[in-house]
């Protein structure tokens, strides 16, 4: 974007404090001021430390600095939002550096689910010039009576770290909100500061406000002149992205990566890079400050206690998640500015957020399961934009080697695997629908268009409209019994409205939730009482302990106690031997375009001798003695081994759309009497054993598509996944309240189990709004039926079967993860089973 | 529960895959439908069947699928027509709250009221629905005495040889295979026993929460509601919440 870099664009006072820091305003900043000027939205795609926050701002403070002294209070000018309640008072923090040393009349304030009562009450009655919030926050705002007239004068919105917002619930919820905002200001600009990816446009058009051009225009009785004159249902929209303007940070130069080779040692399976330990800590040792990026809690604790067991010369190293309890992240964070830290092992808290000054190099610890996030993260490393950062990613085993170095290749080629564009989910809609008719009395069309020119709505049929909102109203069941105890209802004037103010109340309490694994507190036991909060965890993962006995949490060993209401109570055990529970597998699965590059480079010869030697062998190996697929292809094994009967098949298309398609082939397999036993998967494999040789079967019948019809609605409707997902679905859209008034109820007691009503709702209205949001999120979130879908129609006549008379190479690694695999699924049965069978074999025996 | 001795149980699985066992020199057969089952005098006893609580919850906001009853209904039917029972008893809480009953929607009712033709119908009053049902057909009383065994509501304090109680929706947790299973359970030490709640909403609380301590002499037995089977689960393989 070339521009004229005279700084006439920037007031003497801004051009003044630049050039007594001693610094130029970069071009994006530049670029960022005219777009304020022009009162033009924009995407904003800059590498962290590039003063890319600062851009964000700077049209703000400008404005605010050149207004006249306002005779009568003004609302909030700026409204910033982050994922993270730390970056928002981060942010406070740094913002207050050029407010007061340019001596701006400026109000900062952040608010955040932790600010105070008293700081929040004032922020409501004295609005700052500027605030720095959550969207959580916005959807309470959404939801306040006066929300309107609060923010009529709010003239720029700054959504921080947005890609990583964008594609999810949160994202949906946000977007919803910031329609909402457009309606009280209209002439809000929006500006969105984003990291690296693949394809900004998504971005753009999700950013978009989305104006609705009027064809045949009918102003609605009451309307305001402001407001956009709306039309009713089936108006075409204006493509979104021409609204927001694209500005490019001046990138980093091409990041240096480098794949670990531990020549001779690369294991055959694994998760944790254990072997390569001892090079990762040399590496520290020749580097200032080192990050260590893993995948999973789990992985960051064990890698800690690994480098802290080789850490001869003492160096300090740090350990950073979001399971912590905050004030010891904080003093991670803290001791980081301040260049105390040679390494900090951390996890995905910080693949967003707070530059942390100079850091020389990131050290990826297994595969980073797709580009753009591993991209994100380099772009954690180096803030001297002139220098490219470095990277070195550590493969765990030796289909992550080719992992690896696929993924090296595509960032080296700025080939970024990308977020595909999102309909915005039918849950979340019922709760912005609720708060919208607590905040004010609406108009069902208007509402309807406001909601659609929120990104991920803009093809919301008008059907499914009134589907929510009858949810929102009675919960929208064809049994009319519950017309009375209506909790929004429609007045004289045609107006929908909350039933009163109990019910928007209880509302305010509850807004915002998108739902995360229920988490406990971990705290030690203090006598017989709870103490100090050490962290959080998840629920899942305290259900394998029994008390007495140890893990490893935050760095040390603990000895468990017991749960008490939200609290799981430890003490310190620090000589005993952890009992180390999987939990979280890894988090992310292998992107579909990261598989496609491994493929590709396992059947491509003239790639293989920039890996170690011992893979190549692997590979040589492989080819001799069973097949190597082609990139098109399916590989699939068969043979025996002891008394059981081996299918190995290699799609390549992540853990979960394996488990999904493990699931389905098994109950396939079952009706062929082949008698399937048990599976088990990863990112690249999946293996059954049965009883009897499975050689014979046609596996064209046995991979057909139709396996996605009636077999997977089967399983689906009994499987755990769906009421795990209809649970999320019945607290988001507000069907299960989480709070209520003077009981705060943990999240362990709601007041009874999701499932049963499940259960009950499955058999009496199947086609119930909820569980159709439930079984997309399942569908997507958990088992990835698109990406089983795809693969399926990709290998169809293209499967490349080898029988052999003996275990192959490929097929080592998936073995070898047989029995360290919690086995998934419908297990209730078995579990009261075998625990009823050894109460049976004590009577009798 | 601090130490309580600890007692071999003496149980069989019946046929239809229920537990069962005596109580207090009786036998009791727990159904896989969480109803308890009287051979010699044809007695079918369900407890806790909290009639309209899906209702109950809508009036305060939260619009709870309103199947509730009808699906109660649907399960209660089916035993009845599975058992063929002389006297069929409702062992307290059957509705939800006090106006359950004016809640009462489409056939619900009748159906309610079918199931006295023929049969004894006993409501056995609990603290939710003190003086039984306004309209419907059945005797109220308090409690029930059959052969060894006393059938009330709420369980009482002290040592109750014979009692069959319900109030208290007891349920299991089990873990096994790095996974935990929790469901609705009768709990029993041969002396005493508790009945799960039948109401399709009504949910569990588990046997080893304190609202349990003090009933049990010995260590009791759970009998976990699987599908087709009754199972039997040790006290030592049962974890709290």
């Amino acid at each position: 974007m070339p521009l004229d870099a005279s700084p006439t664009l920037l007031p003497d006072r801004f051009a003044d404090w630049f050039a007594s820091r001693g610094w130029a305003a970069r071009e994006h900043q530049l670029a960022m001021v005219e777009k304020g000027r022009q009162g033009r939205s924009a995407l904003l795609i800059a590498p962290t430390g590039g003063g890319k926050t600062l851009a964000g701002f700077l049209p703000s403070l400008i404005e605010l600095a050149e207004r006249p002294r306002p005779n009568t209070p003004r609302g909030v000018h700026t409204l910033y939002l982050s994922p993270l309640k730390a970056l928002a008072v981060d942010v406070e923090r740094n913002l207050m550096v050029p407010i007061a040393q340019m001596g701006l009349k400026v109000s900062v304030e952040s608010r955040t689910g932790d600010t105070g009562v008293a700081r929040r009450q004032r922020q409501r009655t004295n609005p700052p010039d500027i605030l720095l919030t959550t969207p959580e926050q916005l959807a309470l705002f959404c939801a306040w009576e006066g929300a309107r007239r609060y923010f009529e004068d709010l003239s720029c919105v700054i959504i921080d770290e947005v890609h990583s917002l964008w594609p999810s619930k949160r994202g949906d919820l946000l977007a919803l909100g910031l329609a909402r905002l457009q309606q009280f200001a209209p002439n809000l600009r929006r500006v969105g500061l984003s990291a690296t990816v693949d394809d900004p446009d998504l971005i753009r058009e999700w950013l978009s406000p989305n104006h609705v051009i009027p064809e045949t225009a009918q102003p609605l009785s009451g309307t305001q002149e402001s407001r956009a004159v709306t039309l009713g249902p089936g108006s075409p929209l204006r493509s979104g992205r021409d609204d927001v303007d694209l500005v490019l940070g001046q990138g980093g130069t091409r990041p240096e990566v480098d794949v670990l080779l531990s020549e001779g040692r690369v294991p055959w399976a694994g998760h944790t890079a254990q072997h390569a330990m001892e090079d990762v800590y040399e590496v520290i040792k020749k580097n200032k400050t080192t990050l260590i990026f893993v995948n999973t809690r789990f992985q960051a604790e064990f890698a800690f206690q690994e480098l802290w067991r080789l850490n001869d010369d003492s160096l300090p190293i740090a350990l950073h998640h979001g399971s912590l309890a905050a004030e010891q992240r904080r003093r991670v964070e803290a001791a980081m500015t301040r260049g105390e830290l040679r390494a900090v092992v951390c996890t995905s808290t910080l693949d967003l957020g707070i530059d942390w000054g100079d850091v020389d190099l990131v050290i990826q610890l297994a595969a980073p399961k797709g580009a753009s996030r591993m991209v994100q993260r380099i772009g954690r490393a180096n803030h001297r934009l002139d220098e490219p950062s470095r990277a070195i990613l550590v493969p765990a085993n030796r289909f992550e080697m080719l992992e690896c170095q696929a993924a090296r290749e595509a960032i080296y080629e700025n080939a970024l695997d990308g977020d595909p564009p999102r309909v915005g989910a039918l849950d979340v809609l019922a709760q912005h629908v609720m708060g919208c008719a607590c905040s004010e009395p609406f108009d069902l069309v208007a509402l309807y268009d406001e909601v659609r020119s929120a990104g991920p709505y803009r093809d919301l049929s008008w059907e499914d409209f009134e589907t929510v909102v009858d949810f929102v109203s009675t919960g929208g069941y064809a049994l009319k019994t519950y017309d009375r105890f209506r909790r929004i209802v429609k007045g004289q004037d045609g107006l929908w409205k909350v039933r009163n103010q109990q019910t928007a109340m209880r509302h305010r309490m509850n807004v915002g939730a998108i739902v995360s694994p229920e988490m406990l507190n971990v705290r030690l036991l203090k006598g017989a009482r709870a103490g100090r909060k050490i962290g959080q965890v998840e629920e899942g993962y305290l259900e394998q302990l029994n008390a007495g006995d140890t893990f490893i949490f935050a760095g040390q060993v603990w000895r468990f106690m017991g749960v008490t209401g939200m609290d799981a109570l430890v003490s310190p055990a620090p000589n005993s031997d952890p009992k180390m529970p999987s939990w979280g597998g890894s988090k992310f699965a292998l992107s579909t375009f990261l598989a496609k590059r491994v493929r590709r480079m396992m059947y491509d010869e003239d790639a293989w001798p920039a890996l170690p030697a011992d893979v190549r062998e692997w590979l040589e190996v492989q080819r001799d003695k069973s097949l190597l697929p082609s990139e098109d292809e399916m590989l699939l094994e068969t043979f025996a081994r002891g008394k059981r009967h081996f299918m190995i098949c290699y799609p390549f298309e992540g853990r979960l759309a394996h488990t999904t398609l493990a699931m389905l082939l098994t109950r396939r397999l079952e009706r062929t009497g082949v008698g399937p036993l048990g599976f088990v998967c990863n990112d690249y494999a999946l293996a059954i054993w049965a009883l009897h040789p499975m050689e014979r079967l046609d596996f064209d019948e046995l991979f057909n598509e139709d396996m996605l019809g009636d077999d997977l609605e089967a399983w689906l409707n009994e499987s755990f996944m769906m009421k795990r997902a209809f649970k999320g679905c019945a607290l988001i859209s507000g069907l299960i309240e989480r709070r209520h008034p003077g009981a705060e109820k943990s999240g362990r007691q709601v007041t009874f189990s999701t499932d049963l009503i499940y259960d009950v709702l499955r058999r009496h209205q199947p086609d119930h709004l909820l569980l159709r949001c439930a079984r997309d999120d399942a569908a997507t979130g958990m088992i990835d039926v698109a990406r089983v879908g795809d693969m399926l129609s990709r290998i169809r006549g293209r499967i490349r079967h080898s029988n052999v008379d003996h275990v192959t190479p490929f097929s080592v690694p998936i073995l070898l993860e047989i029995g360290k695999e919690r086995v998934a699924g419908e297990v209730g049965e078995m579990i009261l089973s075998e625990v009823a069978d050894e109460l049976i074999a004590e009577a009798l025996g | 529960m601090t130490a309580i001795p600890k007692v071999m149980h003496d149980f069989a699985i019946s046929a239809c895959g229920g537990l069962a066992m005596n109580v207090n020199g009786d036998e009791v057969l727990m159904r896989c439908s969480g109803a308890a089952w009287l051979a010699g005098s044809r007695t079918l006893i369900v407890a806790d069947l909290h009639f309209e609580k899906g209702s109950a919850y809508a009036r305060r906001g939260q619009m709870l699928p309103p199947y509730d009853t009808r699906e109660t209904l649907n399960r209660l039917e089916a035993e009845v027509a599975a058992t063929q029972p002389a006297v069929l008893v409702f062992l307290g809480d059957s509705f939800h709250d006090g106006q359950g009953e004016d809640r009462l929607h489409g056939d619900d009712g009748a159906r309610i009221a079918a199931l006295a033709a023929g049969r004894t119908l006993a409501w056995v009053v609990g603290n939710h629905d003190a003086d039984g049902p306004k309209a419907l057909p059945g005797e109220t009383v308090d409690e029930l005495v059959f052969g060894q065994l006393t059938l009330r509501h709420e369980p009482q304090e002290g040592s109750r040889p014979g009692e069959l109680a319900g109030h208290l929706h007891p349920a299991a947790k089990v873990k096994g295979r790095g996974r935990t299973v929790r469901r609705r359970c009768f709990v029993t030490d041969g002396s005493r026993m508790v009945l799960p709640a039948f109401g399709s909403y009504a949910g569990g609380l588990n046997i080893k929460d304190k609202a349990f301590a003090g009933l049990f002499g010995v260590r009791p037995l759970a009998g976990a509601l699987g599908t087709g089977r009754v199972h039997p689960i040790g006290w030592g393989s049962l974890a709290p919440d």
